[in-house]
């Protein structure tokens, strides 16, 4: 029995509130994530030396407005990854809501009635897949590619020219610049209501990860959906969940995305669930699930963005090119991810 | 004790599988403040009547009754919350979460601004105090500790829903000795509080260490309900397996039987194989018709070593002679080339192929080895199936039953029968009676010995020593991820013998002549 019970801990037993700084202290989860953190500064501090005007008011301004349709999608894709799930009906779900919206818009709808239908559109895309999942048994990578079809094929039967949203429509109201600080020229620091949106969900999203019931639930199924079910925890109630929030999400970034764009076409976010996907697994969230942080996923969007950003200033470099370097950064994530896991077998 | 009424009692309960009678009017009480322990062999019904109980599966007739009124459940959610908690031979724990969330999942203690984790943390620690467990802090993650302790978590998970059944499926099958008496410190505590507990083993020695009352089943059936101390350890075998337990014993006359001249050249020789971080440089020969026992406490390198045999891992140091050539074995392709197979430890994940059939997984390796061009007609699958389902009596002897449908010594079984298919000339066999029932352990223990006389080489992995004794010829002695010595089996050696030699491992000399055993030299145990 002793050498049972002294086998476990090493060293003497630690206080029940351990300090501070062993909590903060890197381990092996948050390791992909301190990575992503490091990255983004590293991009940061090279692109100021290097092109200069990157640490001011209005280029930090740009990147929140240009991505927080990026980051809500990356938080939705952040609880179905933690799984060990993947969406990828997102991008086309955006461009079915989207046009949707501008085009019950411009026939006169309430604003608020059409905010709210293209929000419950994504809801219902993703109620489907989890449907799909839950009670088909079908893989969520078909289940949800069938979503992005019959999303993308939905949208293109309603409109396949570019749909303008009225310069008037109250929906515009939501990209208003706002500015906080005004700053000498053009260096303003400026936010919109979508990039107070973007800030509420990731906000929301932490809580329900880090402290409800059902986000404890999403961590145990994507540590193991056999043992979550054993041990008595809503399994299905949660996957049904997730998926919800998944589609709600992209119905609620097709709104930001539309009201800064004012236009909506039906190849409107092709690729963007692959986008959100990148930023997740960017941020440090293990593909199989179980580990990883939604802050972490909003650091991977903002990479995403600022390496648009880069790319720009830096002219030599073709836009056409861009894809290549965000591959070659995800690549480099999977294979920390990989040498992270590797380590955890061993221990 | 049994003045109180039973908390749980089970009426005439019948389950039928398409083709299976998995029980016929089984009774089955269990009392508060009690260990009672289900036994009986593989396939006897013991798992089917523990999911019959928390409503995995649906009874087709009988009646259950819980704490005095009629009950049937759901499933495992369900019959949690009435008080019924499982913990699985399998840890079902989540290891990407810490000990106090796996111990408080679901349970978690909310206040305004959602889950506490102060409170929560406190509340998960209290629970494990409540096992003797006050020591574990409930932030560490999960898998940093022991699987042992993540066992006693999984009780200690139980114990907040204040649960007033725990069962116990096979929860000792992957602790050492230790371990298990920590488990069961834990289990007379929860017991001395009230709590019914539900015990499975295959460990005879520990269910009359830990038992009050035995249920015995067989075949689906019921057996008979006893007072452990009524019942000695032979009248029990023969009631489990209804056969003479003659048979057991007389299988121990095969140890030592000299059959193999030590001066001949091995059929598999290898010098300082080793691995780093795995297993540290060791010399071992395997002659033709010997058994070779490897034997050492979980983790003493035994796998590691198995595994570089077989090429499974690479070696990096040491040379290989098979059949006095020397060869590179690097790989299982080569392994297999070389006649030499290997049948894992990890049945489920890397054995079996639960959803394919028993003549599907039988045929797998001679398939493999053939290549995907040249695939086996029906007629010599059929073959194969018809040799070895006999030869090893696998139960149901149907080859297109899916395999994850046969209890666990009939998949061994089965695995056994693949790689024999392969006419391996070397067959390394680890942990192959593993969580088996002792008449399907009894048949494979028969069936190694069978094929060591028919000439094959055979390296033997098991936790319990007295198998090792019992198979082996010449047993080699692990701890540490080093070899420590070989024994050569002889009547005077027993599985204390061997304890003794991992115990003193500094001076195997001593040890030896204490216990006038005959010691190979090897330099590890010099060093």
């Amino acid at each position: 029995m002793s050498t049972l019970l002294e086998r476990p801990t090493s060293g003497p037993a630690r206080s029940a509130r351990p300090s501070l700084l062993t909590r903060l202290k890197p381990n092996l989860e948050t390791l992909p994530t301190l990575a992503a953190v490091l990255i983004f500064i590293g991009m940061i501090v090279y692109g100021e030396i290097a092109y200069g005007r990157i640490v001011q008011a209005n280029t930090i301004s740009n990147l929140l407005i240009n991505n927080s349709y990026l980051i809500i999608l990356a938080v939705g894709m952040t609880f179905v990854i933690l799984t060990g799930g993947v969406d990828l009906s997102v991008g086309a779900v955006i461009a079915i809501s989207s046009l949707v919206g501008v085009m019950l818009a411009n026939a006169g709808w309430n604003p608020i009635a059409v905010i709210v239908l293209m929000i419950v559109i994504g809801s219902a895309f993703g109620l489907a897949s989890g449907i799909l999942i839950q009670f088909f048994n079908v893989q969520p990578f078909i289940a949800t590619l069938a979503m992005m079809f019959l999303a993308r094929g939905l949208a293109s039967m309603l409109s396949t020219t570019p749909e303008r949203l009225e310069d008037d429509s109250p929906i515009r109201a939501l990209s208003t610049e706002w500015t906080l600080i005004d700053g000498p020229k053009i260096n303003d620091l400026v936010i919109t209501p979508n990039v107070l949106i973007a800030v509420v969900v990731v906000l929301v999203a932490f809580f329900v990860l880090h402290r409800t019931r059902l986000g404890r639930t999403v961590y145990a199924i994507g540590g193991s959906e056999q043992s979550a079910l054993l041990m008595g925890l809503p399994v299905v109630r949660t996957k049904l969940t997730i998926y919800v929030i998944s589609g709600t999400l992209a119905g609620l970034a097709a709104v930001v995305y539309t009201s800064k764009l004012g236009i909506a076409q039906n190849i409107t976010g092709v690729g963007w669930e692959l986008d959100a996907i990148a930023a997740v697994i960017i941020g440090g969230t293990l593909l199989t699930g179980g580990a990883g942080f939604v802050l972490g996923s909003v650091v991977g969007a903002l990479v995403l963005g600022l390496m648009n950003v880069l790319i720009t200033r830096d002219g030599s470099i073709p836009p056409e090119a861009t894809t290549i370097i965000t591959g070659g950064i995800l690549l480099v994530f999977v294979l920390l991810q990989r040498l992270v896991v590797s380590r955890k077998r061993k221990t | 004790m049994a003045i109180t009424e039973p908390i749980v009692e089970m009426e005439d309960i019948s389950i039928e599988f398409p083709g299976v009678k998995a029980l016929q009017n089984v009774d089955f009480r269990l009392f508060p403040g009690e260990v009672h322990t289900l036994m009986g062999e593989n396939g006897a019904g013991k798992s089917t009547l523990i999911k019959a109980l928390t409503g995995v599966y649906k009874i087709d007739s009988g009646t259950i009754t819980v704490a005095g009124g009629p009950r049937t459940f759901t499933g495992t959610a369900d019959a949690q919350s009435a008080g019924i908690s499982t913990v699985y031979q399998e840890v079902n724990l989540c290891d990407n979460l810490t000990v106090g969330e796996n111990v408080m999942l679901g349970h978690e203690i909310r206040g305004p601004l959602g889950v506490n984790w102060r409170k929560t943390h406190e509340a998960a620690r209290v629970a494990l105090e409540g096992l003797g467990l006050g020591h574990l802090d409930p932030r560490q993650p999960l898998s940093s500790i022991s699987l042992a302790l993540q066992q006693l978590v999984a009780i200690s998970r139980a114990m907040v829903t204040n649960s007033k059944v725990l069962i116990l499926d096979e929860p000792t099958s992957s602790l050492d000795a230790n371990e298990v008496e920590g488990l069961f410190a834990v289990m007379r505590r929860l017991r001395d509080q009230g709590v019914a507990i539900l015990f499975v083993s295959h460990f005879l020695d520990q269910v009359y260490a830990i038992s009050d009352r035995l249920t015995v089943l067989r075949n689906g059936q019921f057996i008979g309900e006893y007072l452990t101390h009524d019942l000695d350890r032979t009248q029990l075998i023969s009631q489990m397996i209804g056969k003479d337990s003659q048979v057991l014993a007389a299988l121990g006359s095969n140890r030592g039987r000299g059959v193999v001249d030590p001066d001949a050249r091995p059929f598999y020789s290898a010098k300082n194989l080793g691995r780093r971080g795995s297993i540290d440089p060791v010399d071992i020969d395997v002659h033709a018709g010997e058994v070779v026992g490897l034997a050492g406490l979980l983790g003493s390198g035994r796998t590691e070593l198995g595994r570089l045999v077989y090429g499974a891992d690479r070696p990096d140091t040491g040379e290989v002679l098979i059949d006095g050539v020397a060869t590179e074995v690097h790989t299982p392709t080569a392994a297999l080339a070389h006649k030499i197979a290997f049948s894992t430890e990890n049945r489920r994940d890397e054995g079996i192929i639960g959803d394919l059939t028993v003549r599907e997984n039988l045929i797998l390796a001679v398939q493999a080895r053939r290549g995907w061009a040249r695939p086996l007609s029906r007629k010599e699958q059929q073959e194969l199936c018809d040799k070895y389902l006999v030869e090893l009596n696998v139960r149901p002897a149907d080859p297109e039953r899916p395999i994850k449908n046969l209890s666990g010594g009939n998949q061994q079984k089965v695995l056994l029968g693949r790689w024999l298919a392969t006419k391996p000339e070397l067959i390394i066999l680890d942990e192959p009676t593993r969580g088996i029932d002792i008449g399907a352990k009894a048949e494979i223990q028969e069936a190694i010995a069978t094929l060591a006389e028919d000439g094959m080489s055979v390296v033997f992995i098991s936790s319990e020593l007295e198998e090792v004794v019992r198979l082996s010829e010449r047993i080699v002695v692990l701890k540490d991820h080093r070899k420590i010595g070989e024994i050569i089996n002889g009547p005077e050696v027993t599985a204390e013998s061997i304890v003794d030699l991992i115990a003193n491992e500094g001076r195997p000399e001593a040890v030896a002549e204490a216990a006038g055993l005959e010691l190979v030299e090897t330099e590890e145990s010099v060093a």
